[in-house]
């Protein structure tokens, strides 16, 4: 009898027969573009039609995308991951693992020595749908990708963990200049890494290695990069697509009625009762009046050929757009352009700027300015006058549109930018930093993948009936939920139209986390490419119950912005530096990459030579390789701690070498466990500062993919030395960290307080050192020494309480002498400050955030701007206990609070708060300073960090505050 | 009307006038124990409401008002009370909401002072907001827990716990589909009626109404025939509360499993016990030492007789929570103990044991202890036991069912693969 196995993935159906020897006798794998039902009917259908026999045969259904479908037809559902499992023992039997990546799902599957399968979680970084995003990046098709990796020279480090960083990593590379052939070699790293770091999670992937699935199989350079990193050879075998279809083929052992199913499959429009919003229009007249209304906006136009007087040129240089414009003296808008932009913003500028020169060979350029992420390249490669904050030329263009603006909000391709007026100046900044859900490169790849250009995609939108509610969170989850919808018969133009407004929830609620419109005021005006998109602007509306201004040059603004902004800002009497045709036409560029070596950053340096010589270097995160010179630390309190850190040296003693992971709270209480343990007769070795390399040897031990990035990199530091030889480790657990009297309570966070044990759970080898891990509270000095004392004595049996007791009482000297050294520091940068009439931050998070792979210099490129640098900790001694509006009962966390009390009371001091990615401590945290912060009319800065290294939102940010405060 | 108090610090007292005027709000977690304590509250002079509310709506609302990096079950369960407040059905001049707090150093802690924001921001901030909690946070004249309706408060949750346990074990094997869930109803409205007489609190009444619910329990007609037994653990909201699980226990039950929830008894003991571990690491006041043992006594007396009951009646007793503890050595340390801490290891330990080794670990998004106690130990567990099946699902607003779904079916897959081999072995069992 014949055995039928369909395999429903998630962009894909894969449809096989197998003969009663299991011989592979029929075999169909096409694209589904999300029409599910109508795609496995036309398949069944075919089949029959070629394989006369295929009625009545057994049959059962796999895959992500399949379990509702084989419910409602009656077919077997196999889980797909089994059904590799069986098709591999029947197949290939002896192999040892399976690497099988799919459209939105990457698995492992060790098949020796204690079966195990590991999924990907609710993370779809490393999967056929992040390749594709990036192959759309880069704008080249999948293929080519493969043909680009084969050619690289070397590899960039991208963030694997997520599409959206990894986005936020290649476009700084492509804009600076980077080759595409590097970049796409850089891909499939990060897709390899994603695969080990995220899955494997410490199981060595060794012996007979297979390779599965559409990417493994169509791209044979990802196949390389993973042979390379696994170091070994796998093979992608024959069929390598059909194995979960085989799978369930083997697995089948109900019989159906072809024609039975067929028919439910055809009927089968799921149960209909997905959650939707109401519409966004109910009728066309309703669409009518809203056009009509948006209409309005316009603005005055001129011919550039004509114009004689002066003119401005702007230019934004965004992640996926460039935009240039050219404005006369009183505004009026004399030429504009918009391009996609394909990675290199650089020759698209030089076009637009020869278009001018061809249509207006007499303009007179009186100014110029370019803003964006590209600003630098462009102000650099074409001498542009200024560099503007995008913050800046936003508020600018709006201004012309509605003098009184009370906000603004900007959604662009892949970043949203919303800001709040006070009193014409800009007062609070928001922006998309580590999620770039609700972004209009979302809707653009969704639309594509579903086959529709992006325009025509949200039109289907505008009067859907029912839009889906998709939630608001990420863009990935959201790929999962509108599959759910569709199987639950959700139309596209329901799909749409949710999609449309979870973009919007997701700049209101997550981004700007509002809760109602008066927050924000009535006067909106909206801009960005993305709320060209009618459906968007009425979502838009709809959720905040406002009317709102879209200019008609919605997409524009940020160009036009600069225009008036270089308006505004040269004298009348001046001329443009930037290049002019005849410089023009000589121009040339030319792209080297380098490592810097400056310093242990050891930045990816991207060296761009324009034609006259003119160098442009990129990636750096400190001034150091432009200028030769070290940047000035000594207004930095991050460089000081550091230096003070490394005082700690290892001095020979009688109970041999002990390691201590610089990470979490060790990182602070160095000087404590370093005494304590010299004074006990221990040569003490602190693992170094972070940097990528230390982390990457330490991630396949990870077992959460979803804690923080500093908890991460403890296990690089473990690797680190267990790498260095170490038999013994000190790293405690601890609940509770000093009592500093500045809250209720004095714990460490959850993550602080118990990784020892993840540590002592999951990294194999600790097993054959002394791991020392106990629970010990150095928040009770007396109590201390006895506590610990008989833990040590179970390890080292040559250790005394006496011993103990004089060790502590070193230990808790040094301590506060040490704190005390970084206050005193501290007061000394703030009086130089003062002197020099330099503002102030306060860069405000924990003490381990200045471990420099951690806060990604940071603080480097604050003091870059002339700013003194202080931690929470040198303010907040200057403050008491006050009342919060949260249970305050985390040690570092109360400093912050304090910091954020202390600094209201000075005009030239502000914070910044640095926050980690995914840490839930700190959404308690953020809320609370900001409202300490917002009751004394401070302007609220903060920093998201990960495993991110653009530095680019981070400066546009800095810029803004910087900006508003000069103001 | 209730006149508006406030403390020193500027928090919003609930008044013993608002005691007689005021509706108490809050929100559903375990329905089977909250359905029975709610009635408590009532005979002492409170009027409260359990929110069965349920739908997506809840997680939005949550959503606007909570910060969205907080963990899931705040963003739920403020968002329920939230969603209960805008709903027009209550006078919003007259209602209060409940939370508990549990004063450890996770953020549950915060969830008060997360849900008074969420007001404020929703503009409802004249609504008092209650703490229940154990350590003496947040007085309220109008609110007390006294001894007498703590005593009530435990007896019902004993019966929870009974009720709980043996519906589990009856439910996928009973001959008449719904016997087990109108046994859970007779015996809730039951014991609604006897506490609120005044009975079935004391210890002797409690030994025999346990007895008779087992005994109930074994009388529903039952044809054993093998099944995939699967565990339950995680963190305690998401573990029990189906609005926070997208129904796990509906889900489960669909697939045909045996489930296994270890109860909340175990918490409770592990939130007293962390005192008295506090103070053997770290040292402290003997006298607070003993007086927080004679409660673990009293609670491990409460356990004995649930055990009682169990045993007597031919059913699988629950594990004691020092069995619980003494698995747990040497796998993760008793210091661990911000949110479930070391328990929610320890119970994959003892489900392991007693042979539920197919394990759900719910984990809600940005729950920092299951980090470590969770995710941070399979690994370990495998080690220890590799009959271990154990799959870590993330709960978020955002996190589809179908994925959820089809990742605990791969868990399934392989129990099913090993019960398959089980019966060819031994036969049919």
């Amino acid at each position: 009898m014949l055995k039928i196995g369909l395999d429903i993935g998630s962009t894909t159906v894969k449809c096989t027969v197998l003969d009663e020897n299991n011989k592979l006798v029929y075999k169909v794998y096409e694209r589904h573009y999300s029409q599910i039902t109508e795609k496995i009917a036309e398949l069944l259908r075919k089949l029959r039609r070629e394989l006369p026999d295929a009625d009545n045969a057994l049959i059962a259904m796999s895959g992500s995308a399949g379990m509702g479908v084989a419910d409602a037809c009656g077919i077997d559902f196999i889980q797909e991951v089994y059904a590799t499992r069986v098709a591999a023992n029947t197949f290939l039997p002896n192999t040892d693992v399976i690497i099988e990546l799919g459209g939105e799902d990457a698995k492992i599957l060790f098949l020796s020595g204690g079966m195990e399968v590991r999924m990907n979680g609710s993370c779809a970084g490393g999967t056929g749908a992040f390749i594709d995003q990036m192959a759309t990046l880069l704008n080249v098709p999948i293929e080519e990708l493969d043909g680009l990796a084969e050619k690289h020279e070397k590899i960039y480090t991208i963030a694997s963990r997520c599409g959206v960083f990894a986005k936020t990593d290649i476009q700084p590379l492509l804009n600076q200049g980077a080759k595409k052939t590097d970049i796409a070699a850089s891909i499939f790293g990060a897709v390899v890494n994603q695969t080990i770091a995220g899955l494997a999670q410490g199981r060595e992937i060794k012996g007979k290695i297979v390779y599965l699935g559409g990417p493994l199989t169509f791209i044979p350079q990802l196949r390389k990069s993973f042979d390379k990193s696994l170091k070994t050879e796998g093979v992608c075998p024959e069929n390598s697509l059909y194995y979960v279809s085989m799978g369930a083929a083997l697995c089948a052992e109900k019989t159906a009625d072809l024609d039975e199913v067929i028919k439910h499959i055809s009927v089968y429009r799921g149960s209909g009762n997905f959650a939707f919003n109401k519409p966004l229009f109910k009728t066309q007249a309703e669409l009518d009046e809203f056009r009509e209304r948006h209409a309005r906006a316009k603005i005055k136009r001129g011919d550039l050929a004509s114009y004689t007087g002066r003119a401005y040129i702007g230019i934004d240089a965004g992640s996926t757009t460039v935009k240039g414009v050219v404005a006369a003296k009183d505004g009026t808008l004399l030429y504009s352009e918009y391009l996609p932009n394909s990675g290199n913003p650089v020759p698209i500028v030089k076009s637009f700027l020869e278009h001018i020169y061809e249509k207006a060979p007499k303009i007179r350029i009186a100014g110029s300015a370019v803003t964006g992420y590209g600003e630098e390249i462009i102000k650099n490669a074409f001498s542009v006058d200024i560099g503007v904050v995008e913050t800046i030329a936003h508020l600018t263009a709006a201004k012309s549109f509605m003098p009184d603006v009370e906000f603004i909000i900007d959604i662009g391709g892949q970043d949203i930018k919303c800001f709040k007026i006070r009193g014409g100046a800009i007062d609070n900044i928001f922006l998309n930093e580590a999620c770039s859900s609700g972004c209009g490169s979302f809707l653009q790849t969704f639309a594509n993948a579903l086959g529709y250009s992006s325009e025509e995609f949200s039109r289907l939108g505008l009067l859907a009936k029912q839009p889906v509610d998709l939630g608001s969170r990420c863009t990935v989850f959201m790929n999962s939920s509108v599959k759910q919808a569709q199987k639950d018969g959700a139309t596209i133009e329901d799909i749409s139209a949710g999609l449309c407004l979870s973009v919007v929830k997701n700049a209101l609620y997550k981004v700007i986390r509002v809760a109602n419109p008066s927050e924000l005021g009535k006067r909106i005006v909206v801009q960005g490419g993305t709320f060209l998109n009618d459906a968007v602007l009425r979502a838009f509306e709809q959720e905040m119950g406002v009317n709102v201004i879209r200019p008609e040059i919605s997409g524009l603004m940020g160009a036009y912005g600069a225009a008036l902004y270089a308006r505004d800002k040269t004298s009348s009497k001046s001329s443009s530096s930037i290049l002019s045709k005849e410089q023009l036409g000589s121009f040339t560029h030319e792209i080297r990459s380098i490592n810097c070596g400056g310093c242990s950053n050891n930045c990816r340096l991207t060296v761009n030579t324009f034609s006259d010589g003119r160098k442009f270097i990129a990636g750096n995160r400190c001034e150091k390789p432009v200028t030769k010179k070290s940047p000035d630390e000594s207004m930095n309190i991050y460089q000081y701690k550091l230096r003070l850190l490394q005082e700690y040296t290892p001095k020979p003693g009688r109970l041999g070498r002990i390691g201590i992971p610089l990470g979490l709270n060790m990182f602070e209480l160095l000087p404590f466990w370093h005494t304590f343990l010299t004074r006990l007769g221990f040569e003490v070795v602190a693992s170094p500062f972070s940097n990528r390399k230390l982390y990457l040897n330490g991630q396949q031990t990870i077992p959460s993919d979803t804690v923080c990035f500093p908890a991460k990199l403890i296990h690089g530091h473990i690797q680190w030395l267990l790498d260095n030889g170490f038999t013994s480790i000190f790293y405690p657990c601890m609940s509770y960290n000093f009592d500093e009297h500045l809250g209720d309570n004095h714990y460490n966070c959850p993550v602080v307080a118990y990784y020892p044990e993840v540590i002592s759970a999951n990294v194999r080898e600790i097993e054959n050192v002394k791991f020392f891990h106990e629970f010990v509270g150095i928040h009770r000095p007396k109590d201390f020494p006895k506590k610990i004392c008989p833990e040590l004595q179970k390890l080292w049996h040559d250790i005394s309480l006496s011993d103990v007791k004089e060790a502590a009482k070193a230990a808790y000297a040094e301590y506060e002498s040490y704190l005390e050294k970084i206050r005193l520091y501290g007061k000394k940068i703030i009086e130089k400050a003062r002197k020099e009439k330099k503002h102030i931050l306060v860069l405000a998070g924990r003490p381990y955030h200045a471990d420099p792979e951690i806060n990604h210099g940071i603080d480097k490129l604050i003091t870059s701007f002339d700013v003194a640098i202080v931690s929470e900790d040198v303010v907040s001694v200057y403050e008491k206990k006050r009342s919060t509006g949260v249970l305050n009962q985390w040690t570092y966390h109360s400093r912050m609070y304090a910091a954020a009390e202390y600094v209201s009371g000075f005009k030239d001091m502000d914070l910044v708060q640095l926050v980690s990615f995914g840490c839930g401590v700190d959404a308690i945290t953020t809320d609370e300073v900001r409202a300490i912060l917002e009751r004394h009319n401070k302007i609220y800065t903060q920093i998201k960090i990960d495993e991110i290294t653009n530095l680019g939102a981070v400066k546009i940010r800095l810029r803004s505050l910087l900006a508003a405060l000069d103001e | 009307m209730a006149e508006l108090v406030y403390d020193k610090d500027g928090r919003l007292l609930f008044t013993k006038e608002m005691k007689k005027e005021y509706t108490i709000l809050f929100p559903m977690m375990a329905s089977i124990h909250f359905n029975i304590i709610k009635n408590i509250f009532a005979r002492f002079g409170y009027k409260v409401e359990l929110l069965e509310t349920d739908g997506p709506e809840i997680a939005q609302v949550g959503l606007k008002y909570v910060h969205n990096d907080t963990c899931y079950p705040a963003i739920l369960t403020i968002g329920q009370l939230i969603h209960a407040v805008q709903s027009g059905k209550y006078d919003v001049n007259k209602i209060a909401l409940l939370l508990t707090q549990t004063g450890g150093g996770c953020h549950a802690s915060n969830y008060i002072h997360m849900l008074r924001k969420a007001l404020v921001k929703a503009g409802y901030d004249k609504i008092p907001v209650i703490s229940l909690n154990m350590s003496g946070m947040e007085k309220n004249p109008g609110f007390k827990i006294s001894i007498p309706l703590l005593r009530r408060i435990a007896a019902a949750g004993l019966y929870g716990e009974l009720i709980l346990s043996l519906s589990n074990q009856v439910r996928p094997y009973e001959v008449n589909k719904g016997d087990t869930d109108a046994l859970i109803d007779k015996w809730t409205k039951r014991l609604t009626i006897i506490l609120s007489e005044g009975h079935g609190f004391k210890r002797t009444e409690l030994a025999k109404y346990l007895d008779r619910i087992a005994e109930d329990f074994a009388n529903i007609e039952i044809k054993r025939v093998p099944k995939i037994k699967v565990g339950v653990v995680g963190e305690i909201y998401v573990k029990y509360a189906a609005l926070g699980n997208n129904n796990l226990e509906r889900f489960l039950r669909e697939q045909d499993c045996e489930i296994n929830l270890p109860g909340i008894l175990g918490f409770a003991m592990f939130k007293v016990d962390n005192r008295m571990e506090d103070y053997k690491l770290y040292g402290g006041s003997r006298a607070k030492y003993l007086v927080v043992k004679k409660l673990m006594d009293f609670l491990t007396d409460y356990e004995t007789l649930l055990i009682n009951s169990q045993e007597k009646f031919g059913f699988r007793p629950i594990t004691r929570y020092s069995h619980t503890k003494e698995l747990v050595k040497g796998v993760v340390g008793y210091g661990s103990k911000m949110g479930e801490g070391w328990l929610l290891t320890g119970e994959m330990l003892e489900l392991v044991e007693c042979g539920f080794e197919n394990i759900v670990c719910t984990q809600p998004f940005g729950c920092l202890p299951n980090h470590i106690n969770g995710k941070g130990m399979i690994r370990k567990i495998k080690e220890k036991d590799e009959r271990a099946n154990i799959v870590a699902i993330d709960y978020d607003p955002g996190a589809p069912r179908v994925n959820q779904e089809n990742r605990i079916k791969l868990m399934l897959a392989v129990a099913k693969e090993r019960l398959d081999k089980e019966k060819e072995e031994f036969g049919t069992v």
